[in-house]
This record gives C-alpha cells, structure tokens and sequence, in this order.
C-alpha cells in the first residue's frame, strides 16, 4: 500500500521531470527544423527539406570571421580565468583566513548582478580611461562574471579536499612547487576540468556583456541577435543549432571524461 | 606576520584585483555618471541629482515598476515548476540524478538570444504550432508580441537558476531527520512544514535571489518575443546610452537598479554560511 504511493508519487515526478527537460529542449528542435529547408523563409511544415542553408553558413567568409572572434574571446577567457580561479577556490575554501567570509560574498556579487547592466558599467569605466574597445576588452568583461562562476565551481572540488594529503607530502620532503604539481592539481583536476568547460561555453554564448564592450568587431550571439532583429535568414537556425549542438557534445563528452578520469583513479588505489 | 605571507589572502589576491579593476571601479564610473548635468559625457564638473529627478518626472519609473513585477512574478512560476523536479533530482531519480542534472545545465551554455528565438519560430505564423494547426484547419492567433509571452520567455531562460540552488538545498535535508519525523507519526504535510521546507531554505532562497535578481535585468525576452510590448529598464537604461545619448540618465536608472538589486543581495548573503551551502564536510 504504501509502496505503491511512493510508486505513484516518483511517477508523476518522472513525468513533470521529463516535461520540463522537453520544454527546455523544444526551441532547439525548431531551430533544427528551420535549418533544415532549402527556401528563403520558414513556413511549417517545411515543403522543401535540404541542407543548403548549412552549407551557405558553413562556406561563408564572413562567418569564418566571426567564428575566429568567439574563438579567440573564449580562449583566451578559459586559460586566464582558470588559473585566477584556482587560486581563487583555494582562498574561498582551503585556508581558514581572517576576511575569508567577507571575501566569500564579494566573489558571489558579480554573479547575482544583471549583466546588461555591468556590461553599461564596463562601457562607461573603459571610456573613462580612454581604452579602445575591441574583441580584448570584451575578453576582460567577460573575466568579471566568468572568474567568481569557475571559482565557485572550483570550491565545491576544493570543499572535499583533504589537506592531510599536501600535509603528508611537505613531510615526506616534496617541495612547494612538488605538492602544488603531485598532489594539489592532480586531486583538484576534476573541478579544474569542469571550470574550464564552464569557462568556454559561458564566453561563447555570452551576449550582453559583448554587446557593449566588443567595439568594432562582432561575436556570433551578437551577429545572431542583429540578424533576428532585422535580415533574418535560416542562416541563423544553422547557427543557433551548431550553438547548441556543440555545447551538448562537449558536455556529455566531458562528463563521459570525469566519469572515467574518476573510476581509473578508483581502480589505481585498489591495485 | 604580514597579511600577505598567509596563504589564503595571497591567493585571493589576483581575483580581489580583478574584482576591483572590473567590478567596483565601473559601478563607481556609473555613480559618478549619475552625478552630471544631463548629455554630458565628462565626469569632471559639478554633482547634481537633476538626472534622479528625471527619473521620476518621466516615465522612466514605470518600467522600472514593470521590471520588478515581471522578476517577482517570474520568480513564482519557477518555485511552482522547479519544485518536484528539484525532489526528483534528489530522492527520486537515483542512477539517472547526473544525467538528468545534464540535461537541465546543457541550455545555460547557448546564449538566450538562440534559445528564444526557437520560441519565436515555434509560435510565429506559420511556425512549428501555428503551421501544424493550419494543417487541422485550426487558425488561431499567435501568442507572440503579448505581454504574458514576455512571462513565458522569463520563465523559460532563468528555470535553471531557480532549479539547481534549490536542488542543493532539498539535498541538505538529512534522510535521517525525515525518517525520524515519520517514525514519530508526522504527517506528509507535517514534515513538509517542519523538516523539508526550513532544512532546504538556503538552498531555496538562493534560487529564489539569483532568478529574481537576473530576471530584473532581463532585456533579450522583451525584445525577442514580446515586440516590445513591454519595455523592461534594462532597455530605458540601454536606449539612454546608445540612441538617446544622455549618459548620466541612463547611469542614475543603473544605479537605482543596482540598489534595489544589491541591498537584496547583501540583506540574503549576509545570513548563509556559504561553507555549509557548498557542501563543506
């Protein structure tokens, strides 16, 4: 009796479940659907199926370019973010320190603040200083929300950290530079791992910061959002779908690597 | 020993500076901003609040009421619909509870704008809806350009921001407390009050902030699918800074946006210990 309400309760919890998740996923599969047609506009259902919109977007100069802004943005976002999170994770929650708890918050703030409003702020403090905007600005800006993000994502790794391991290491002779290489990254890993994907696909997709700090040149979401706006053309559902598409991939392959990453370290202190 | 040689403010020294140069320093410039005679662009010249007052004697201040509405109301669909899922995440789902969490962090990393613009070609005339309806010879009108859409856009890009701190909230509450709570002959609706919902508040609150607070920033639903029959602040903010080009104007709407968002933050924050929150052992 009572296991079947337990049964009854889980299912309708499944089903909510699974109704959220398509609710989520369903202005994906209209994207995909309207770059999937060969005439100028899209009308449903699509008369005539074909990938030549893929092939325009994919052989298009000016998308090349685009592509190779994002790029250089998220790269460049990913490395240094990484590393002043890093540090910044051990500051939030390996050392006890007088501040820490103040500290804490000051790196929550930037997250819980509206973007287009410190992308404005950002606009404003670089014409202050008379800096001319371009795609390295827009590399700082993004710095400013991704950092606290990784950090956070960082600590919760950091939290379950045992610092008896570093302890025994120092009493076995390892030098600073030996535990930070041996020990402390090889254990951090997983949550550096996580924190670099974090870091990427945040600075891929980030719209409203690029918007007011990228100058002259042009992010995809920014190129997307001005085609919505006015010009559109199924190029954008190309692009909104390789967007989501390799944002899916490089996920589920990343936790496919922790997963493994995690059971042959498992496997290796059995042996 | 000097405050340096710890090794916990030395690590926090590059992130501090990175806070100070691109966090604290351009809200000061937008308060400084705030602070000129209207469409001027030097900060040098004498303070004036004329830019606060303007705020009110125009109708800038409706879509600032607006903003907030929309956010709180937002925020109440998302704890109705985020709830079970967030019990699911915990208790029910069990092998599948990381997968699942997979799927709702996938959307996150593809900018709103794309995602929005899915609904607009699901629900726009001869869309993915409407076009199916043709077909059955249905032919209502579209739901784009309303005001609910903008609602509907709101709750869709922020679900989640309210889902996974409430997650980490309900897996705080001990299943020990609760088995307990039934052992001694509490109703369902008695451990929900009693154990389940005051266990799981930080977590809860958390979500309920961070929704609350991005979605009075929210700017992308109202121009995407809602036409603009709304003009939330963020785009009053944004106009006064690109077309209209009244830089102090838009920099007194920031801060009056940043107040009502930081005294919110700083009020919550202040109560957690963020250790316990993040899983400290």
């Amino acid at each position: 009796m009572e296991a079947k309400a337990v049964n009854w309760r889980s299912g309708l919890i499944w089903t909510w479940s699974l109704a959220v998740v398509a609710f989520l996923y369903l202005p994906s599969v209209c994207l995909l659907l309207a770059s999937l047609t060969d005439s100028r506009y899209f009308t449903f259902p699509i008369a005539k199926w074909g990938l030549s919109w893929w092939a325009k977007t994919f052989n298009s100069l000016e998308i090349h370019a685009l592509f190779q802004t994002s790029i250089s943005i998220a790269l460049c976002v990913t490395v240094i973010s990484v590393v002043i999170a890093l540090f910044g994770a051990l500051a939030f929650a390996r050392y006890e320190w007088k501040g820490r708890s103040i500290y804490q918050k000051i790196v929550l703030l930037p997250i819980f603040f509206p973007q287009s409003v410190l992308g404005l702020a950002l606009l404003l403090w670089f014409n202050a200083l008379g800096l001319e905007l371009s795609w390295k600005s827009a590399v700082f800006a993004h710095l400013v929300w991704i950092v606290p993000v990784v950090t956070l994502v960082i600590s919760i790794q950091v939290y379950s950290f045992d610092p008896a391991l570093e302890e025994a290491a120092f009493d076995l002779g390892a030098t600073r530079w030996q535990v930070f290489r041996e020990v402390t990254l090889p254990v951090l890993f997983p949550g550096i791992f996580s924190g670099m994907l974090f870091a990427f696909l945040l600075s891929w997709g980030n719209f409203p910061l690029s918007l007011f700090t990228t100058g002259a040149d042009t992010t995809i979401p920014e190129y997307l959002y001005a085609k919505m706006v006015a010009g559109y053309t199924p190029g954008v559902p190309v692009l909104g779908t390789v967007n989501t598409l390799g944002a899916t991939i490089l996920l589920l392959g990343g936790y496919a690597l922790i997963l493994w990453w995690r059971r042959s370290r498992t496997e290796d202190s059995k042996q | 020993m000097p405050l340096l040689a710890k090794p916990g403010p030395r690590n926090a020294v590059p992130l501090i500076l990175l806070l100070l140069l691109g966090f604290a320093a351009p809200l000061l410039a937008v308060i400084g901003f705030s602070l000129v005679p209207a469409r001027t662009f030097s900060l040098w010249q004498l303070p004036t609040l004329e830019n606060y007052a303007g705020v009110f004697s125009g109708t800038n201040y409706i879509s600032f009421v607006y903003s907030l509405i929309f956010a709180a109301v937002t925020v109440i669909f998302l704890a109705v619909i985020c709830y079970p899922v967030a019990l699911g995440l915990v208790r029910v789902f069990g092998k599948w509870s990381m997968f699942m969490s997979l799927l709702f962090t996938i959307p996150l990393f593809v900018s709103e704008n794309v995602r929005l613009y899915g609904w607009v070609l699901f629900f726009i005339k001869n869309g993915v809806l409407l076009g199916t309806l043709k077909t059955l010879g249905i032919e209502p009108e579209s739901w784009l350009f309303t005001q609910s859409i903008i609602l509907f856009g709101m709750v869709y890009v922020y679900l989640p921001f309210m889902l996974f701190p409430m997650t980490l909230g309900i897996s705080m509450v001990p299943k020990e407390t609760r088995d307990a709570a039934f052992d001694l002959g509490a109703t369902r609706w008695q451990v929900f009050k009693e154990v389940d919902l005051p266990l799981s508040m930080p977590g809860i609150t958390i979500g309920f902030l961070l929704s609350f607070v991005l979605a009075v920033g929210a700017i992308a639903e109202a121009k995407v699918l809602g036409g603009q029959r709304i003009i939330p602040v963020t785009h009053d903010i944004e106009i006064a800074f690109t077309y209209a080009q009244n830089w102090p104007m838009g920099s007194a709407l920031s801060v009056m946006l940043m107040l009502v968002v930081g005294v919110l933050v700083l009020t919550v924050l202040r109560r957690f210990d963020l250790d316990t929150i993040l899983g400290k052992k």
